[in-house]
């Protein structure tokens, strides 16, 4: 493999006189998962949301392996087809469910929205993958007909999951995805994403503070500070032995149960 | 008699060209909804303000206007609109479906089919067809300028979800021209097939929400559907009381408190001109009565 799925060159955004992110860039592989962690405020989630096609950076370039014609800047491409990329390659996962979830329709109907988007016209067959689908994240498809709103935060997390996965994306955004879930549920939630992520070949951008979601799920981390990305390596390498005495307060902060 | 106090159709000319353009504009690009600068009207928004200025903007002194809301000529709505357009330009007015150049309508379209040259113009209460889906304007127009229209089928999904088909019966979305999504405003989904590849011009007006939009005349207007819970109208078991007519739109109505009730054809006009032609249901009366 030759070509990185996503690469992300020099992208900074500011808010006026506020930074939002400086200077990022990364490479990121098929099959990769690699999380940003830092504290509130350090620009994580700008940085998501502007490679994520959501935000445009003041500059930078951020470029897609498009499956067709290989690497393509995303903020270059036109608007319909930077949208169809985000509802077919892409997928993401927000912190709170209700923002990634049509909370007005059935469970059924929000995994099958992205297929209806695409095309598929066949009730029948929109059903069938709905339920393989709850099936994959452990969701019982008894509960197809039911309204998002009567599942328990776990359960609607792992809806919004199925819901971005029903196209098959190769790559998944995710805001904190397990920050709103008590322990023995993100646990599970955890589980769960590591399996499908190794299985789908998925490759996944986490955005993160809890440095035990990053240990986890991720193969490489990248540890921001107001807007820059002051150290990244693989995981267990910048959690065991952190340079920047920014990771070492990170690492040092968390509570050992 | 006409009120001279008003200009010709009540609105001034320059409100009429603008109108007038807008329209063009709906019938150069058919199911896109055009802007337009709606005036005040001398009614309430909700009873009909842009089937007005539509039927306004388009009327000439040589014209026959018809009037129905519900399929009837002779309810509260009908009769004032018929009423107030025959004040303020003196033009022709009828009930016959057949003799009309401008039809006016709420909720139906006539049983009677439409011919070259006929305008068949209705009142919009919500022009938007993705509102109750999403409640952003900005984000609608994009969907309509990039043709994403999934979000339509998730509305018919639920609907075969909670009641095994689509429950929806009126108001029903279209596909105009194999391109834009449209609301052919609150008429029964019986109605939509006489939508489709229509000899007559349909245009569309909704006054609150300052929309005008059209279908011309022979354009295809598809009814959404799944492949395997395809489009149906709907069917009744009874036949009109009066006329017995089997192929009419029928209204259900009560007729005393031991649970009688009687079906009859919502077009009168239709139902009339079936009378007049001899035909007979199980309850039918002199036409003279039933209209009256």
């Amino acid at each position: 493999m030759t070509t990185p799925l996503l690469r992300v060159d020099g992208v900074s955004k500011r808010y006026a006189a506020h930074v939002g992110c400086l200077d990022v860039g990364f490479d990121l592989w098929p099959g990769e998962v690699i999380a940003i962690a830092g504290e509130s405020g350090s620009g994580k989630t700008t940085l998501l949301n502007c490679v994520s096609g959501r935000l445009l950076p003041d500059a930078g370039c951020i470029e897609f392996n498009t499956r067709h014609e290989g690497l393509q800047d995303i903020y270059r491409m036109s608007e319909p087809r930077r949208r169809l990329l985000a509802r077919t390659d892409w997928g993401y996962v927000h912190q709170n469910p209700r923002d990634g979830l049509r909370i007005g329709v059935s469970a059924g109907a929000n995994v099958g929205e992205r297929l209806m988007a695409v095309g598929a016209r066949h009730y029948g067959r929109i059903r069938d993958t709905t339920c393989d689908w709850m099936n994959k994240v452990e969701l019982d498809p008894l509960r197809i007909n039911d309204l998002p709103a009567t599942f328990s935060g776990g359960m609607q997390q792992r809806l919004q999951i199925a819901r971005n996965l029903v196209t098959h994306p190769r790559l998944m955004f995710m805001d904190e995805p397990t920050a709103s879930l008590d322990v023995s549920v993100q646990a599970r939630l955890l589980d769960l994403l590591r399996g499908l992520t190794r299985e789908l070949g998925l490759a996944a951008i986490v955005v993160t503070h809890d440095l035990a979601v990053a240990r986890l799920l991720t193969h490489r981390l990248m540890i921001m500070k107001e807007g820059r990305v002051v150290e990244s390596g693989l995981t267990d390498q910048v959690l065991d032995d952190p340079q920047h005495p920014y990771t070492q307060l990170l690492v040092s902060s968390v509570l050992q149960a | 008699m006409i009120d001279n106090g008003y200009n010709f159709a009540y609105l001034d000319e320059q409100t009429k060209r603008m109108i007038r353009r807008a329209i063009l504009k709906a019938v150069a690009i058919p199911g896109y909804q055009v802007p337009f600068g709606s005036r005040e009207m001398p009614l309430p928004y909700g009873w009909g303000t842009g089937g007005i200025q539509v039927t306004a903007a388009v009327i000439g002194p040589h014209d026959v206007l018809k009037v129905i809301d519900q399929g009837s000529d002779d309810t509260t709505n009908a009769v004032n609109i018929r009423r107030f357009f025959r004040a303020t330009t003196g033009v022709a007015t009828t009930e016959r479906t057949t003799e009309a150049t401008l039809i006016q309508t709420r909720h139906r379209i006539p049983e009677t089919p439409l011919g070259e040259g006929q305008i068949l113009i209705y009142q919009v209460p919500i022009p938007e067809p993705l509102r109750w889906l999403e409640p952003s304007e900005a984000e609608t127009r994009k969907m309509h300028a990039l043709e994403e229209y999934g979000l339509m089928h998730v509305r018919l999904y639920e609907d075969i979800a909670r009641h095994g088909k689509i429950a929806t019966t009126y108001d029903y979305p279209v596909r105009v021209n194999g391109r834009y999504l449209m609301r052919p405003s609150p008429i029964p989904k019986f109605d939509n097939p006489k939508m489709d590849r229509s000899p007559a011009l349909q245009l569309f007006g909704a006054g609150r929400e300052k929309r005008i939009y059209a279908v011309p005349p022979w354009t295809p207007v598809k009814s959404l559907d799944f492949e395997d819970h395809p489009f149906e109208v709907q069917r009744w078991d009874e036949c009109c009381a009066f006329c017995g007519a089997t192929d009419s739109f029928l209204d259900e109505i009560v007729t005393d408190d031991k649970g009688g009730r009687l079906f009859a054809c919502s077009d009168t006009d239709y139902c009339r001109e079936r009378r007049d032609n001899g035909a007979t249901g199980p309850q039918a009366v002199p036409s003279e009565q039933v209209t009256a």
